[in-house]
């Protein structure tokens, strides 16, 4: 492995293209097809009594007006329920257009198929829908009041109710853990609804060949493979017919594992029934109204601790607001309670969520999926305890943390995979160590000191965090060398601009020896590969990462084996540098690997003056074993997967210092500092460009970002002007350090880095907040106004 | 979100522009720079029957500044005024307010006349003509009318430009004092959770002569409150700025929205007064 | 429908049109430069910012009717030869990952250096303000735009 480009900062190989205007999105694809546009219900909860399209059809380039009445069964059922779990007894999802009822505001009622998009919503504009109206149900308060019901047959509009609870090491109950603290504290927080809110919106393009009665669909997805298999499923086509690829992908932050979205199902349905190209492309009001959101949930928290700060007994109960469906079962709560637990090994813990129906967007996860809330919870515990004992909030995490030999680390909990909590590895007093040093953390009293002399208010805030990443089922590699030398990766999952091109590429590179320029990577498209699972909870690099080396190792065995018999060496004496196959210490005995491809395909027929040295009368074959031996086959390639047992934890450590003005109630982060082990780093300039942007969502989750729903369920701020997504002016520079604590479960090494670095920021901003104003921040988002009315509130 | 349909109208002389908006009557709508009213089409919350682009109409652009004040053409984009020397040498409040308007992109496109027009209570602009007792000049097929900005802004997003009419340049007075404009917005480019501009007038001894602000976001159009006799003929230092802010605080409606309560919006206008008159006397 | 004739990127193309055609349907859908990227249609996020005789301005807030005759750049003849200094840059500093909203930062960059060719931070973060991006988190685009500054003073140098 000479060619050693694994942990350098390989500069981006999609970056090319991108920046000359040259990426394919969506709705760059199909120039020539149809649009589809949707009439969306305007009210969030109501009986459709009535669909008049009379005036609709006299639009001049309307194709076709569809409702769930016209569609097919199988197309017309619910859409799937993903992940089922059995806490969730009651899971619901939607129609992919609706039937009878409505349950949130931007609920799909109507298709429509036109010429091209603007025709289109001139259809939808004259399309009238009469309503009768129901109660609509908002916020998870009103919800568990059970007056008026989401869905007529879920009680008190509980989707899902679930309890889990570790016992201390004595066996002691959270319960009565907490009650024999010598001190206990008790609050309330609460987390506001954010999204993912990626700058390209979904988008679906379906071709539909009629001589070839196949369908091939370009979706903004973040699983290609699953969306293939659903549409070959509800649509009744034989899955090798049909094909999914995911093209350029403007982001997705989570909202595009959900599927298959309604006109996921609905444009390819339409495109074979009418026999013509057909797309639709989500605009930012659809977004808004009918992808999905995230975050909002009530906690309840009861601690006890001892003097130390030690935590002897948690107990958590947590309302969380699914919204109006559940299709991606209750993955978010399920990841809040676990996650919840952070570097620290407490004494009990019971941990009971109720999931929720209400009458808005539906709560799917977003980057961090439900983790923020958890670490918020913890977090702000810890602070909590710090201030009540008088003492420094980094000495009563330190006096919690799990300790570097106590790995591997259970946490006797059921995680989101389904299989146990268990830690491989960290080391967070290290981390912590690290964060102190970087941010200042113990010269900071004093700078307060003279801001306060100043009369300015500053304040300090730290957050700890761990993360489970790199989750299974399974990712596969498929690498080919060609003949020509070019060395073709690909792989199922799919790509948001993490730079898989380029990290896949770095993998390939380092373990076949050759040069990354002779390296593609192809990801998403299933054209080329057909198992996969998905890009979501920062697992690429560890699943899809790993199998592509797994795969490399395969091709790189094979072209030894090929190249011994060659140069009449033996496999164990070769090593491939720069794309030759040579003898270790004697570069002059060498072969390309180019050759080796070659060689490895018999062939009968010569196509190019290479091929010529395959065929059967060039000499080279030994006449005593049949062109292809036993066990081998044909071709210079290799194929393997990577399936771990449980996922792998990475972590890491955030602080901030803000000022908040002592008039307005404006909050400024002055300085952000991030400690983060995500295991080996691929390419480390990647990792921080992923910890940026994920700093920087969270930064609008905390000051920023709400989805603001009126009692009627109208989204009162369904647009870039009142959804407040921070620019450039809003994000703090943001100083880093790494840790590398490899992981033990993989070849690797490697830990999952794509969300870690939204997590804790809420928490962290939440303390720093705190630590300025001298009162308590249970409450996130935070605006001046917010701020403001607390600081005016009688005490 | 894509605009409806309209009918397009490019006239290349006021007479013509007028007299297509004649005929539209309350079907047309003026297009000039398009930054507030193509959201609104493409939202489709403005279905305008007729468009009437005035973008090749010759004539309009002109930026004037002389002794009086700025006369800005219904075409002069912020941009060009926010750049403009002498505009913003003879009024410094110009670009004082202009680099709070939105983000320089959509200042590149957008009209300071458009943006008087439209009317919206938390721009900046309609509190600058408001602040300096300024005018529209509305042209129609029956000649032109300039309209005090006290009787200009009507109402939230609403003027006194009459179906028929186009408003062709603006004009603001000079001010023979300090300017500032300060606002506090959510997100740097936003519309202001409140805003206040002033102007102030110090005489010989430093005592503040005349006062006067305009604030935004906290009623239906801009609030010009006259702070001449609340500042009592005092220097700056030694002002009694509760009573400046009361005077200000008691002639504001604020209303609350999902960014701000509208306890927290009389609050800030109050903090905003002190600051935006200490700067003016300052400048 | 209306016959108009759109400079873009130095090359004269006449297109039929409707009034309503945004601008960045007009060059994304009419003229195939799919390098403009339109990511709210309300004028926020900037990823549609094109190059209007030289001055950056929202595609999506403009009619194609209201600039004919006009010259047009796009992310697309941003670079003669190659990838323009201000490209280049974005590439070098990791200034994408998703590349959505490149095109509208590279235009207003473009335009940002042209008039500012070493700008302080606070100008940089000013000339950009208008720009959201998802992905980065704005650091390495304020590095790229820095960077962009460097190469274009070595390029005329």
């Amino acid at each position: 492995m000479t060619t050693k480009l694994f942990g350098e900062p390989v500069r981006r190989r999609e970056d090319a293209r991108l920046i000359a205007g040259q990426g394919r999105y969506l709705d760059d694809l199909g120039q020539h097809a149809l649009a589809a546009a949707f009439v969306r219900s305007p009210h969030a909860h109501a009986r459709i009594t009535g669909i008049n399209v009379d005036a609709a059809l006299e639009v001049d380039g309307l194709v076709a007006i569809y409702t769930w009445e016209d569609l097919p069964p199988g197309v017309a059922e619910p859409l799937p329920l993903l992940i089922p779990h059995p806490a969730l007894t009651h899971g619901r999802t939607a129609y992919p257009l609706a039937r009878d009822i409505v349950r949130h505001v931007g609920e799909p009622i109507v298709m429509v198929v036109a010429v091209d998009r603007y025709v289109a919503e001139d259809v939808c504009d004259l399309i009238e829908v009469s309503y009768e109206f129901l109660k609509p149900v908002v916020g998870v308060e009103a919800a568990v009041s059970g007056a008026h019901l989401v869905h007529e047959d879920v009680p008190d509009n509980i989707g899902a109710h679930l309890v889990q609870e570790v016992a201390a090491k004595d066996g002691r109950s959270a319960a009565e853990a907490i009650a024999a603290a010598p001190h206990t504290l008790s609050f309330r927080l609460d987390i506001e609804r954010s999204a993912c809110m990626p700058l390209e919106g979904k988008g679906v393009y379906a071709r539909w060949d009629a001589d070839d009665q196949s369908l091939r669909v370009y979706s903004s997805t973040q699983t290609s493979t699953s969306v293939r298999m659903a549409l070959a499923a509800k649509l009744g086509i034989p899955l090798p017919k049909v094909e999914v690829i995911a093209p350029d992908v403007g982001g997705g932050f989570g909202v595009k594992i959900v599927h298959p979205w309604p006109e996921e199902v609905l444009v390819p349905w339409a495109a074979r029934l009418l026999n013509r190209e057909l797309k639709w492309t989500e605009d930012r009001r659809e977004h808004f109204i009918s992808s999905a959101h995230e975050r909002a949930q009530v906690q309840h928290v009861k601690v006890g601790f001892d003097d130390e700060g030690r935590v002897l007994g948690l107990s958590v109960e947590i309302l969380h607001d699914h919204g109006a469906y559940t299709p991606y079962g209750i993955i978010v709560p399920i990841i809040t309670s676990t996650q919840l637990l952070g570097p620290y090994k407490i004494g009990a813990y019971r941990v009971e969520f109720s999931s929720v129906y209400t009458n808005t967007v539906q709560v799917t996860p977003y980057r961090g999926a439900g983790r923020p809330q958890g670490v918020f919870c913890m977090e702000r515990t810890m602070d909590k305890i710090a201030a009540f004992l008088g003492k420094d909030r980094t000495d009563v995490r330190a006096a919690n943390f799990i300790q570097p030999d106590e790995f591997p680390y259970d946490q006797g909990m059921i995680f989101q995979d389904g299989r146990p909590l268990i830690y491989d590895s960290g080391d967070y007093p290290e981390s912590l160590r690290k964060l102190k040093e970087l941010i200042g953390w113990d010269e900071f009293p004093a700078l307060q000191e003279v801001a306060r002399a100043e009369g300015r208010r500053i304040g300090i805030g730290i957050g700890c965090y761990v993360e489970g990443t790199g989750v299974g089922p399974y990712e596969g590699g498929h690498v080919q060398i060609t003949s020509d030398g070019r060395v073709h990766v690909s792989t199922g999952l799919t790509s948001q601009g993490q730079g898989h091109e380029t990290v896949f590429a770095q993998i390939a590179a380092t373990e076949l020896g050759v040069p990354i320029e002779r390296v593609s990577v192809v990801t998403g498209d299933t054209r080329r590969f057909g198992y996969a699972v998905g890009t979501f909870a920062s697992r690429a690099a560890v699943m899809s990462g790993n199998a592509i080396a797994l795969a490399c190792r395969k091709v790189r065995e094979k072209a030894l084996r090929v190249a011994a018999d060659a140069l009449e060496a033996d496999p164990r004496d070769l090593e491939i540098t720069d794309g030759m196959v040579h003898v270790v210490g004697s570069p002059s005995a060498a072969i390309p690997l180019a050759t080796v491809a070659v060689l490895s395909n018999p062939l009968r027929y010569a196509f190019d003056e290479e091929a010529k040295r395959a065929t059967q009368f060039a000499g080279s074959a030994d006449m005593n074993r049949p062109p292809v031996a036993e066990g081998e086959e044909p071709g210079l390639e290799g194929k393997d997967y990577y399936s771990p047992i449980r996922s792998t934890f990475a972590s890491g450590m955030h602080a901030a210092i803000v000022e908040t003005d002592p008039d307005t109630a404006e909050i400024r982060i002055l300085r952000y500092a991030v400690v983060h082990d995500c295991g080996k780093m691929i390419n480390p300039m990647l990792v921080e460009g992923q910890i940026h942007g994920g700093v920087a969502q969270g930064v609008g989750g905390a000051l920023y970002e709400k989805m603001a729903y009126d009692d009627h369920g109208q989204l009162l701020n369904a647009s870039f002007m009142d959804f407040l997504m921070p620019y450039a002016t809003e994000i703090p520079r943001i100083e880093t350090d790494h840790l590398e604590t490899p992981s033990p479960l993989n070849p690797l090494g490697i830990k999952g880095a794509g969300e870690a670095g939204v997590i804790p920021v809420a928490s962290v901003i939440a303390g720093a907040i705190e630590n300025a104003e001298g009162f308590p921040i249970d409450r996130m988002p935070i605006s001046p106004s917010e701020l403001h009315e607390l600081r005016v509130r009688p005490a | 979100m894509k605009p409806p349909p309209f009918d397009y109208h490019a006239p290349v002389s006021v007479a013509e522009a007028v007299e297509v908006l004649a005929e539209a009557g309350a079907h047309g709508k003026v297009l000039a720079g398009g930054q507030s009213l193509i959201p609104m089409l493409n939202m489709r919350l403005a279905a305008p029957a007729h468009l009437v682009d005035i973008n090749r109409v010759a004539g309009l652009g002109e930026i004037s500044a002389g002794p009086d004040g700025v006369r800005v053409g219904a075409l002069a984009r912020h941009s060009q005024v926010e750049r403009s020397p002498d505009a913003c040498g003879t009024l410094p409040l110009l670009r004082q307010a202009l680099k709070l308007v939105a983000h320089p992109v959509i200042r590149n496109r957008g009209t300071v006349v458009g943006s008087l027009v439209h009317a919206d209570p938390s721009a900046e602009l309609p509190a600058v003509l408001a602040l300096l007792g300024g005018s529209v000049r509305l042209a129609s097929r029956g000649g032109e009318r300039e309209v005090a900005a006290a009787d200009f802004f009507t109402g939230p997003l609403e003027s006194a430009t009459r179906p028929g009419e186009l408003a062709v340049s603006a004009f603001f007075p000079a001010w023979p004092g300090g300017t500032a404009f300060v606002e506090v917005a959510r997100r740097h480019g936003d519309f202001a959770m409140a805003g206040v501009a002033a102007a102030v007038r110090l005489d010989d001894d430093l005592r503040v002569a005349e006062a006067r602000v305009a604030c935004i976001s906290v009623g239906p159009a801009p609030v010009v409150v006259d702070l001449t006799a609340a500042c009592g003929n005092r220097p700056v230092a030694s002002m009694d700025w509760r009573a400046v802010v009361s005077a200000v605080q008691e002639r504001i409606e604020p209303e609350a929205d999902i960014h701000a309560t509208a306890e927290y919006r009389r609050h800030l206008t109050g903090v905003l007064v002190e600051r935006a008159v200490r700067a003016a006397a300052d400048a | 429908m209306h016959d108009i004739t759109l400079v873009v990127n130095g090359v004269p193309r006449e297109v039929r049109v409707p009034a309503r055609r945004l601008l960045s349907d007009c060059l994304r859908h009419d003229l195939g430069l799919t390098g403009t990227h339109v990511g709210c249609e309300h004028g926020v996020c900037g990823a549609c910012t094109v190059l209007l005789d030289g001055e950056p301005i929202r595609s999506c807030l403009t009619f194609a009717v209201t600039v004919s005759g006009r010259e047009i750049t796009t992310v697309e003849g941003l670079g003669a030869d190659g990838p323009s200094p201000v490209q280049r840059a974005f590439a070098e500093c990791h200034g994408l990952q998703c590349g959505f909203c490149t095109p509208g930062f590279l235009c207003t960059t473009t335009a940002f250096l042209r008039d500012n060719p070493a700008p302080t931070d606070e100008e940089v973060l000013e000339g950009i303000s208008g720009n959201l991006c998802r992905c980065t988190g704005y650091q390495n685009i304020i590095k790229s735009v820095h960077r962009a500054a460097e190469l274009l003073a070595e390029e005329s140098s």
